[in-house]
């Protein structure tokens, strides 16, 4: 499935939901269900430090795609970070480097990933496009 | 008995709705709301006397320059301040700080010693640290204990000839510890040295009387206290202010400037260097006014009400857990519930309308005393009510509930 297409889905999905506690709830149990990551993965290097909440974020190269991992301190941190990971992960990096975040505004989320919230994930954003530039260049 | 009702619709910005729910503001450590007159006050400056002040001889000039003087008149009697010029306007606590510590830059030498609290905000640390960088002397730290309380003997044991400056809040914005200024002022006096207090957290809630603390400065800022951002206060007594060098060179704060040599003002525009925030500093009389019409016993009296009342319902939920739980505290509760980040409650009780401060509190050493992340912080002011904490509380319950 391609970025734009695992976005359609989770679009589709949230459209599902009247208010935002059922998205919130929804958001609560993805993270809940965010496969763990490695804790050789939790170092400082791999921490993206939020001003509130903590974000560790890996990418590992499979093939011609990133495999990325992450986990949070908060859980509604954690429940966006899957769905980061799920439109991300398993991705080739010149795809994640041309994809846009657009979908989350379309959710219901977008404040969580203004610049101004301080949980990370802004910075998680940058660094999963750090991972893809670094693995592009490396392909080259 | 106040009239909170009345006094409510002082504030237009309580009586909105956010995400569809009524406003429940319980951010005043932050900053505190605005009554009308403060706004007012606001515009009735630009748009009936706006000039620059204390430069012309226009009619709007001394119409602006008197109106500024007034309020630091204002100022100077609402802490009791001996003299006038005593009294500098600055933009806010941090800045305040920064001019006395960058002013010891001049007087500190290697193995001197400043004291700072382990209850301060970052802004009573950083500066002190830059300076004992730039100086070579050494910063030590007063403990605290558990209940979020100094440990007097500690602070005892850490005072020498060596310590030159004592920097510590009179109240702690993470905890809302009121910490034991006069005792602590009096103590650093018998060693010779010199005490600020960061004033920030407490003009909300009282009225300081410099001369009877009888501490060396005194700083606050105006937006805690129902003025504008942008505007604080710096008191320092005048052999202090006449010691230290000036902060910032520039327009106003000069005698005479030739390029050999410039000689300073006097107190205050030493360090009242540049065009102030002019619209602040006379509104800030303003909100000095509206808070002793109301009345500082009548503050105290409602916002501790707030506090018992808010400490009983919080502490009905299941393993919630309050940080600073000391018998001198203002209306500010720290808490935390078992096994869920505070980021998340606070993201959740917005959603309900329920606005607090989530995360450190820009007081990181605190939060690594208890081993948390942050906290969530609900901070009262005399305009909330029971009521509003009713919803705080069932607001609490249910993000409880979604989380766990």
């Amino acid at each position: 499935m391609t970025i734009k297409e695992t976005q359609n889905e989770i679009i589709d999905e949230f459209s599902m939901f009247d208010d935002w506690m059922q998205r919130y709830e929804y958001i609560i149990d993805l993270g809940k269900n965010l496969p763990l990551i490695k804790e050789e993965f939790k170092t400082d290097n791999n921490l993206i430090k939020g001003c509130q909440s903590k974000v560790w974020l890996q990418g590992e190269q499979n093939g011609d795609t990133i495999v990325f991992t992450a986990d949070s301190d908060a859980i509604l941190t954690k429940g966006i970070i899957a769905i980061l990971i799920r439109t991300f992960s398993n991705q080739k990096a010149i795809d994640i480097l041309n994809a846009d975040t657009d979908f989350i505004d379309e959710i219901g989320l977008k404040e969580h990933l203004s610049p101004t919230r301080a949980n990370g994930l802004v910075s998680m954003i940058k660094n999963i496009k750090m991972y893809a530039l670094a693995f592009d260049a490396k392909k080259n | 008995m106040l009239d909170i009702q009345k006094i409510r619709t002082d504030f237009p910005v309580l009586s909105q709705k956010v995400n569809g729910k009524p406003l429940v503001y319980f951010d005043n450590g932050a900053t505190s709301q605005k009554p009308q007159v403060v706004i007012d006050a606001i515009s009735t400056y630009y748009q009936e006397i706006n000039a620059n002040i204390h430069r012309g001889v226009h009619t709007l000039s001394q119409l602006a320059t008197d109106a500024y003087e007034v309020s630091r008149a204002k100022v100077k009697n609402h802490i009791n301040a001996q003299f006038l010029h005593e009294v500098l306007f600055t933009s806010g606590t941090t800045f305040g700080i920064n001019l006395v510590a960058n002013g010891f830059a001049s007087i500190l030498k290697p193995g001197d010693e400043v004291l700072v609290s382990a209850l301060e905000h970052h802004s009573n640390i950083v500066p002190w640290q830059m300076l004992c960088e730039k100086t070579g002397a050494t910063l030590k730290v007063i403990p605290m204990n558990e209940n979020g309380e100094l440990i007097m003997e500690e602070y005892d044991r850490l005072l020498s000839p060596k310590t030159k400056i004592v920097a510590v809040n009179h109240i702690s914005n993470a905890l809302g510890t009121i910490n034991p200024v006069k005792y602590m002022i009096d103590k650093a006096h018998e060693v010779g040295a010199a005490i600020l207090i960061d004033g920030a957290q407490a003009v909300p809630h009282l009225k300081p009387d410099v001369q009877e603390l009888d501490c060396d400065f005194y700083v606050f800022s105006g937006h805690k206290m129902c003025g504008p951002t942008g505007i604080g206060i710096l008191y320092g007594k005048e052999a202090w202010l006449n010691k230290l060098p000036p902060y910032l060179g520039g327009g106003e704060m000069i005698k005479e400037v030739t390029f050999e040599k410039t000689t300073y003002a006097d107190l205050p525009h030493k360090f009242e260097a540049g065009t102030p925030n002019i619209a602040g500093g006379i509104v800030l009389g303003t909100a000095i006014d509206y808070m002793n019409e109301i009345g500082f016993d009548n503050i105290q009296k409602q916002e501790l009400e707030l506090l018992n009342y808010a400490t009983k319902r919080l502490l009905e939920i299941d393993g919630l857990q309050i940080f600073g739980t000391s018998e001198a505290k203002t209306s500010v509760i720290s808490f935390n519930i078992d096994g869920i980040h505070p980021y998340d409650i606070g993201t959740i009780i917005d959603k309900l309308g329920i606005a607090v401060r989530t995360g450190h509190h820009c007081a990181q050493p605190i939060m690594n005393f208890f081993g948390i992340p942050g906290t969530i912080r609900a901070s009262f002011s005399f305009y909330n009510t029971k009521e509003e904490i009713d919803l705080m509380v069932d607001a609490v319950k249910k993000a409880q509930m979604m989380l766990s």
